[in-house]
């Protein structure tokens, strides 16, 4: 969860407590590198591919896999970032708000659009995001790479590259960063 | 997000946070208005009323594209059309329309204060002011805050920027709601009013007023100011016999080709609207990269989008966490 939506979610200004670190910054290096080649391998020659990292967590993630691609392939991948708020389909249920700026500068139409988020769990904001996709063309396939799948989905949804499956329960918390992943909890202030 | 209110009355009911909260969510909206569709689904399902009792152009047609941008269900409500021609109150009206089951009502009338009587009388509907006689209109002085900050730099940098900014209300304060809701605004985010107008269009009092100065003399204000921002003399409210004629306030108060070449070269030159062309501004000034009066204008949208946003679409606090 980024750092700005957790300010605003009950309980408000929770802090995250980390428990147990699950991958190092070492582990998370490897785990997008090995991702990239698989993200070359599946689409080769990478071209018309483009990466289109969910604000906030999911766009440092997807900066560093086109720098993987990048190094591995020789290939230079756009890349966007997306905002998925307007979109989400609990909008009048809790507090939902923009985290940044929508930044695609590109028509998708034609493309395989790679999105790029830190942790999936219900799925929900994917379903947003594709939606919120649409918008900018119509890509000719749409895949998702997440550094942490965590389980408890809600929609039928599946990732297709993953840094880690990590079995956690419900109310726990998944922090991802450069610096490596944790499993902990929120806690009120 | 801190305490954003239930309802829009006054620029007043919005600290610091709330009104940096409200730009930056009008930034996504602004991108929103860039696109080919520039549409989103967001309020889909909910109904949204304009109650204008007075003449507007951009006010209403700003708030009903908003709406619309973001697939709510707009219903424009004509006052001299409606039951209220047959005698029917406006506290039944507002009933009316509540039992309707709309969601949000957006008024404007010319008496001061009949949004937060309407506040007072609904259960479940928001009321947003679109400008209550010499009172308020907190939208618009949000666009000012969104055009300036955008004007310089935007971001995070031109919220900063806002900071310490030297800005010049020239006109009619007197019978200006929006004078009142900038002044509101501007002092929130730490910028400097001085207010320019001959005295018969200050209020009779200044006590308790936020601004740093009042001035007179507008030739002395212009050459030190950031941004100035001009009011239209309203003759529909009376402001014309405040002063011995129009042509004498132009003289004294208009923003004419001559002043404006006395301005700081990166002064940013505002307007409300409806502008009227050599009264308050001349022709060509309002023609100047520095006037930034549609700017405003298509701000309007996105800042009224984002208020529609923050005022219906949070629901209550406390859904269930997630990543």
């Amino acid at each position: 969860m980024a750092e700005r939506e957790r300010s605003h979610t009950r309980p408000r200004g929770a802090v995250f407590v980390p428990r147990a670190q699950v991958m190092s910054a070492e582990d998370v290096r490897r785990a997008t590198t090995r991702m990239a080649h698989e993200i070359a391998e599946r689409n080769r020659g990478l071209q018309h591919v483009v990466l289109i990292g969910l604000q906030t967590g999911g766009v440092g993630i997807a900066q560093r896999l086109a720098e993987a691609l990048a190094e591995a392939e020789g290939a230079t991948i756009p890349v966007g970032t997306l905002d998925v708020a307007f979109y989400r389909d609990d909008i009048g249920l809790r507090p939902v708000l923009p985290e940044a700026v929508t930044d695609i500068s590109f028509d998708l139409t034609g493309s395989t659009v790679v999105l790029v988020d830190d942790v999936l769990f219900t799925g929900r904001t994917i379903r947003a995001a594709l939606n919120a996709l649409g918008e900018y063309g119509r890509a000719q396939v749409v895949e998702l790479a997440v550094m942490v799948d965590r389980g408890h989905r809600e929609l039928p949804i599946r990732p297709d590259y993953v840094g880690k499956n990590l079995p956690t329960s419900r109310d726990e918390m998944v922090d991802v960063s450069d610096e490596g992943v944790s499993l902990g909890e929120l806690v009120s202030r | 997000m801190s305490a954003f209110p239930t309802h829009l009355l006054s620029m007043e009911d919005l600290g610091p946070e709330e009104i940096t909260e409200v730009l930056r969510v009008a930034d996504s909206f602004v991108e929103v208005g860039r696109r080919a569709n520039p549409k989103v689904p967001t309020l889909r399902g909910r109904t949204v009323a304009t109650l204008f009792f007075e003449d507007s152009t951009r006010t209403r047609m700003s708030f009903e594209t908003a709406a619309k941008r973001m697939s709510a269900d707009v219903l424009s409500f004509a006052a001299g059309s409606s039951s209220l021609k047959k005698g029917e109150s406006l506290r039944d009206t507002v009933e009316t329309i509540e039992a309707i089951g709309i969601d949000s009502v957006i008024i404007r009338h010319s008496s001061s204060g009949v949004p937060a009587r309407v506040a007072e009388w609904v259960d479940h509907c928001v009321v947003i002011n679109a400008g209550d006689g010499w009172h308020q209109h907190p939208t618009q002085a949000l666009l000012d805050l969104y055009t300036v900050r955008q004007a310089l730099g935007g971001g995070d940098e031109g919220l900063a920027r806002l900071e310490g900014l030297r800005v010049a209300i020239v006109g009619d304060i007197r019978h200006s709601r929006v004078a009142r809701s900038q002044i509101a605004a501007y002092t929130a985010m730490g910028a400097e009013v001085t207010l320019v107008a001959p005295s018969t269009l200050l209020p009779p009092s200044l006590e308790g007023w936020p601004v740093a100065s009042v001035s007179h003399d507008l030739d002395a204000v212009l050459p030190k100011a950031d941004v100035v921002s001009l009011l239209r003399v309203q003759s529909e409210r009376g402001s014309g016999a405040f002063v011995p004629s129009l042509r004498e306030y132009t003289a004294g108060y208009g923003l004419t080709a001559r002043r404006a070449a006395v301005l700081q070269p990166d002064a940013l030159i505002l307007h409300p609207g409806p502008i009227v062309r050599g009264v308050e501004i001349a022709s060509d000034v309002a023609e100047l990269p520095a006037a930034l009066i549609t700017d405003q204008v298509s701000n309007g949208v996105a800042i009224r989008m984002a208020v529609l946003f923050l005022l219906l679409g949070q629901g209550p606090a406390g859904g269930a966490l997630r990543d």
